[in-house]
């Protein structure tokens, strides 16, 4: 209780804090929280249809575009960190292709795949595939010596080298690069729903800009808030679960 | 008896530095015996031609079985931490039904003293608890050799000792072949049948001695008996301990001729 106490009280005290700047200042750009969540309400409970219409859709093509450049990333990644070889001659392309900003790439994007959604996926992909990647590389070559000669001793065979072997050793640089990406395919889905779309959160956010409507446009910054945080939670649960074998302590672990 | 493990003028360059200069020896099927050197004598790289890490640059190495095991002295990084103890057990026997695993891997645990720590994490448990699990690990996949890289040193006196009479009774109990490289002259002894002497580097046989001590072993006694001290005084000036000066090579000579004379006594 303690502990929940510590991590919202500053978090609400903000708030409060907002709330009454808010009121005193009366300034219609910057409306108080309180009228921010009664448009939020308004807007997406209301009236469903403007959440399943423009929020699913964006969360969903997040999530896909995400998981895609995941699989690409880590499958990539250990084949690339596990071959010497073939790192050097991808790195310099790496480089190259990396140092792109995304955004640079939407209209390349919508001259390939003409719809909003495509585009779109393309674009997350594009941007948030790198974290993954060069982290997956980085954790394949962290493979001790000692493990590779183990696994080479005992003859077992590829598939087990490859997922009993180099994707554990790598899986807590992998897990450090998927968050990270994470968090950037939320930039992301936003950046690309700015131009040239039918439905999503940014393309709400841009029509409320444009109607002079800053409660919705405030809801929809808040939303996106409030959806990096969930997903963030979300993921270290997962994170906790999945590398619960690693020594945690000093003290657990004998020397 | 038959030989499981033959090699032959076995020699390794790494470019202009010869670690192994053409090493020829036997290892009966059942029989225990050491390799020991001075440090940096290129025993690593025996260990790794043998154990088919890397390609000789001359010679032969015939198992006679399918395959071999290593023990490695870093059980920290030999073990597999994502696993729990059983899981590394069963590690080399992913081929195998899975019921036929399980029976194996509870057997090798048994054979250790570790059936109670199946279903913990390596790190969980000490040093020499972790080396037993890479020894279970290695005894499950039934090798036709039992390589042994100084499988005891890194763990304290106490559980040194404890491991080494494992090591003994296991490989009785189960007919195990093994070869054990080693730094540790009181080891090799206590431990061998037999005992392969190498020169500093480039590594060559330098006196190949049978162990004249009864099977049965004790950390105590064994340790104390006549022929315990007299071999270790042996194997230590063949390894020129303490004169670094001398040349290895002529004192090896001479010892060779002074062991036929015991011999003949």
């Amino acid at each position: 209780m303690t502990k929940f106490l510590q991590r919202w009280v500053v978090f609400a005290g903000l708030v409060v804090v907002w709330q009454l700047s808010a009121w005193l200042a009366d300034n219609p750009y910057f409306p108080p929280p309180s009228d921010i969540v009664t448009a939020a309400w308004d807007w997406w409970v209301v009236e469903p249809e403007n959440f399943t219409d423009n929020v699913i859709p964006s969360i969903t093509r997040m999530l896909t575009g995400w998981a895609i450049a995941s699989v690409i990333g880590v499958s990539l990644g250990l084949l690339l960190g596990r071959s010497d070889r073939a790192m050097e001659y991808a790195n310099p392309l790496l480089v190259f292709l990396r140092s792109i900003p995304p955004p640079a790439l939407v209209p390349v994007f919508l001259l390939l795949f003409k719809t909003g959604t495509a585009t779109q996926m393309a674009t997350i992909i594009f941007g948030v595939v790198w974290p993954v990647l060069l982290n997956s590389v980085d954790g394949a070559r962290s493979v001790d010596v000692t493990k590779v000669d183990t696994s080479a001793v005992f003859q077992i065979p590829r598939w087990q080298w490859v997922l009993g072997v180099v994707l554990p050793a790598a899986s807590p640089k992998i897990f450090a690069g998927l968050r990270v990406s994470l968090s950037l395919s939320l930039v992301l889905m936003v950046i690309s729903e700015l131009v040239n779309t039918e439905n999503g959160i940014g393309m709400q956010l841009m029509q409320a800009q444009r109607e002079f409507d800053n409660e919705r446009m405030w809801a929809g910054i808040v939303l996106l808030g409030v959806l990096g945080y969930v997903l963030n939670t979300a993921f270290l649960a997962v994170e906790r679960r999945a590398l619960a074998w690693q020594p945690r302590s000093r003290d657990e672990q004998h020397a | 008896m038959s030989n499981m493990l033959e090699v032959a003028d076995l020699g390794h360059t790494y470019g202009d530095y010869e670690a192994i200069g053409g090493l020829t020896f036997d290892v009966r099927a059942g029989e225990l015996v050491c390799v020991v050197g001075p440090s940096g004598c290129g025993k690593s790289t025996l260990l790794r031609t043998i154990s088919g890490l890397i390609k000789p640059s001359r010679g032969n190495v015939k198992l006679n079985g399918s395959h071999l095991a290593v023990v490695f002295q870093d059980y920290q990084r030999s073990l597999f931490p994502w696993l729990t103890v059983q899981g590394n057990v069963e590690f080399p026997l992913r081929s195998l039904k899975r019921a036929e695993r399980r029976k194996r891997a509870a057997e090798a645990l048994e054979w250790v003293g570790l059936s109670g720590a199946a279903r913990k994490r390596p790190w969980q448990l000490s040093g020499g608890m972790q080396q037993r699990v890479a020894i279970a690990r290695a005894l499950a996949f039934r090798p036709a050799l039992l390589l042994m890289d100084e499988p005891f040193a890194s763990v304290d006196a106490q559980t040194r000792f404890e491991l080494e009479d494992l090591l003994l009774r296991v490989r009785r109990e189960h007919d195990t072949t093994v070869l054990v490289v080693t730094h540790d002259i009181d080891e090799s002894v206590y431990l061998g049948d037999r005992i392969l002497v190498l020169s500093s580097s480039p590594a060559r046989l330098v006196a190949n001695l049978e162990v004249p001590l009864p099977a049965e072993r004790d950390q105590v006694t064994t340790r104390t008996a006549d022929g315990f001290v007299a071999l270790r005084s042996k194997v230590a000036r063949l390894l020129n301990v303490g004169k670094p000066s001398m040349d290895v090579e002529k004192w090896a000579a001479a010892e060779r001729e002074s062991l036929s004379e015991t011999v003949a006594h």
